[in-house]
């Protein structure tokens, strides 16, 4: 993946179909400004959310991970996200545990309508990555 | 080879089975090896000592159809009930012959030990040691000390689950602390060292697959992913990447899941801490839905389930 700007970093959303993915779109139709670091993927629900996939990310080149669905008793599917609720805090309790820092992952709830807690959400992610700075940095720069 | 009592327990339930899983010697002394009796003249080549260490319930879920009688210590009884919460085994058809377990040896700090020279005799006495005559001669070692580490922090010497009890029950004086005090332990070191520790035992893996062919609850068998092409999650090549994302395939498919029979630890030929991702997770379970794999039949996997309101999640802020 070339770099498109030497300022920006990796960023992989996993975005459910109903919720966050439809309010990742209203955030764009009314216009807010957002960061462009993140690169959305959609999925059926955040219960398709496989931790490995946080995981190959992060092993592959992202920088930060950040999985959204729709907020609990809210699933289109009606229980997928408790499902993924347990198996994202699994995760994040363990990626300290290999040595990446929890921060770089993160998982939230956001419904189609909240275009703003959407924006709001990848902002102070973006930010904090850009703070944590990238994650293979030190592997890219040797020969 | 085997005590009174043993014999007479599998003898007694040999001719409601198809097939009664236990121990016989190995290719020498040192080594035990897993055996199926099938008729009861059989039994006389049987074994039990410390030399067995394998753990004999992974045959169940291949054997789901079939009536059989196995022999169980404390750690591998956890398996069992581990597979009835996930339906691979059905109950009915397996006969549980209990052993009370004072713990095992690591045949691998034996081999260290001797320094890997063939073995002519092995001999146990009544002190708790183990006798290893080799041609450069005899070796007389404490079993303490050359006792596998899952062993030193044993909680369940006694099988959880039996139908027949070969011996008197042992009670553990281990905690649930002290099981788990070396994760606790690692936990305090800075994130870049713990980075550097899984790095450096991830670069020694071989990809051999040992830990996965061993591990009990690894049920995917031909379908695992670490090997299909489609979906292709990892590639041949033996990079540091794909060894680690293979070591978190194992930890994540079993989180949750993991009865901690060590089986990973004790075949891998090149003693990477395997188990320690699945006991850190195993802990967090502990901590989060007070869940222990494999102690109750009637458990469910916590993530195999979920409640609505999850007081022990609490939710994160950036």
């Amino acid at each position: 993946m070339p770099e498109v700007a030497s300022q920006e970093l990796r960023i992989v959303g996993f975005l459910c179909n109903w919720c966050s993915y439809g309010g990742a779109d209203t955030a764009g139709v009314s216009r807010f400004k957002q960061p462009t670091d993140i690169r959305i993927i959609r999925v059926p629900c955040s219960g398709r959310v496989d931790p490995l996939f946080v995981v190959k990310a992060l092993l592959n080149g992202a920088d930060g991970v950040l999985v959204s669905g729709c907020h609990p008793r809210d699933c289109h599917y009606s229980d997928g996200n408790f499902y993924a609720r347990r198996r994202l805090e699994m995760l994040k309790r363990l990626l300290p545990f290999l040595g990446i820092d929890e921060k770089r992952f993160y998982y939230t709830w956001v419904s189609a309508s909240e275009g703003a807690r959407w924006q709001q959400t990848v902002t102070d992610f973006t930010k904090r990555i850009h703070e944590l700075g990238p994650l293979h940095a030190k592997k890219e720069v040797t020969p | 080879m085997i005590s009174q009592k043993l014999q007479e327990a599998i003898a007694g339930v040999s001719d409601k089975v198809d097939v009664v899983i236990a121990y016989q010697q190995g290719f020498d002394k040192l080594h035990a090896t897993p055996c199926f009796v099938k008729k009861p003249e059989e039994i006389k080549n049987l074994i039990w000592n410390p030399l067995c260490v394998h753990n004999l319930t992974s045959y169940l879920p291949s054997l789901k159809k079939k009536k059989v009688a196995v022999l169980a210590k404390g750690c591998d009884s956890r398996t069992i009930a581990q597979f009835v919460q996930e339906g691979l085994i059905n109950r009915d058809n397996v006969t549980i012959i209990g052993i009370p377990c004072s713990g095992v040896i690591s045949v691998n700090k034996v081999l260290q030990a001797i320094n890997h020279e063939p073995v002519e005799d092995v001999s146990f006495d009544e002190k708790g040691n183990i006798t290893v005559k080799t041609s450069k001669g005899e070796k007389t070692m404490s079993l303490q000390d050359v006792s596998p580490d899952k062993c030193k922090t044993c909680r369940y010497p006694t099988p959880l689950i039996y139908d027949v009890l070969a011996g008197d029950p042992i009670v553990s004086d281990k905690s649930f602390d002290d099981a788990y005090a070396d994760i606790k332990d690692f936990e305090g070191k800075t994130l870049e060292e713990r980075l550097k520790y899984w790095e450096g035992e991830f670069d020694r893996c071989i990809r051999c697959y040992a830990c996965r062919n061993a591990c009990p609850m690894c049920v995917c068998q031909d379908s695992c992913i670490a090997e299909t092409r489609d979906p292709h999650w990892i590639s041949q090549r033996a990079t540091l990447s794909e060894k680690f994302m293979f070591h978190m395939i194992h930890a994540l498919h079993l989180a949750g899941r993991c009865v901690e029979c060590g089986e990973c630890e004790r075949v891998c030929p090149m003693n990477i801490p395997v188990n320690k991702l699945k006991r850190k997770i195993n802990l967090d379970m502990k901590e989060l839905y007070n869940y222990e794999p494999g102690v109750n039949p009637e458990d469910k996997p916590p993530m195999f389930t979920f409640n609505v309101d999850e007081v022990t999640i609490k939710e994160h802020k950036i």
